[in-house]
């Protein structure tokens, strides 16, 4: 799973079956640092709630459809939680 | 697997049901002798990981599902171990071992 902001939202009315009602959002991964890095990807919004400029985390591959109400859907990038911090932690080896 | 180094933790209120209860750790990936490799995954503990630790990572999801024991889900990615040392070279020998 990565980082990525959402940036943007797609409408589409001509769907693939499965995918009525599925928000898809533009969101752009991110770094551990919360910069940009790669393109921007459309990601279907598995927790209903993501809004604009939100940072949330993804996941890509079949997952991404295993986070969907119905499983066997086309989708290949999911937004699957919403991040409220990232917390560094210390370590010795850091 | 891969090798990681744990950074971070990330919280999440919202996220889908397998996320709950449950730690995310973000961790940097490393090469194998522990040098920072490009990129990170966040993964979901499984087995007490913390502080900066090298860990071995999961990036599968039939098996991150089974190991959580889950049947279905969005979950992908885990940390299934702690690593205490690699060794390169030959097997039973230390990297740094000559000859």
């Amino acid at each position: 799973m990565q980082l990525a902001r959402v940036i943007g939202t797609v409408v589409a009315t001509i769907k693939a079956p499965g995918l009525e009602g599925v928000r898809l959002l533009i969101v752009q991964p991110l770094t551990r640092e919360l910069t940009a890095t790669g393109s921007p990807v459309v990601a279907a919004d598995a927790v209903h709630m993501a809004g604009p400029a939100e940072v949330v985390y993804i996941v890509g591959a079949r997952e991404a459809a295993e986070a969907m109400e119905d499983r066997f859907v086309p989708v290949d990038h999911a937004i699957v939680g919403i991040v409220d911090a990232v917390n560094p932690i210390r370590g010795d080896r850091q | 697997m891969k090798l990681g180094r744990v950074v971070a933790t990330v919280v999440s209120t919202i996220a889908s049901p397998i996320f709950e209860g449950r730690t995310l750790l973000l961790c940097d990936l490393v090469d194998e002798r522990g040098e920072l490799s490009g990129g990170y995954l966040i993964a979901v503990d499984t087995v007490g990981a913390g502080a900066g630790e090298l860990v071995l990572i999961l990036d599968e999801g039939n098996s991150a599902r089974q190991i959580v024991g889950e049947k279905t889900g969005p979950l992908r990615t885990v940390v299934v171990g702690i690593v205490d040392d690699v060794e390169l070279g030959e097997p039973g020998r230390s990297a740094g071992a000559a000859g």
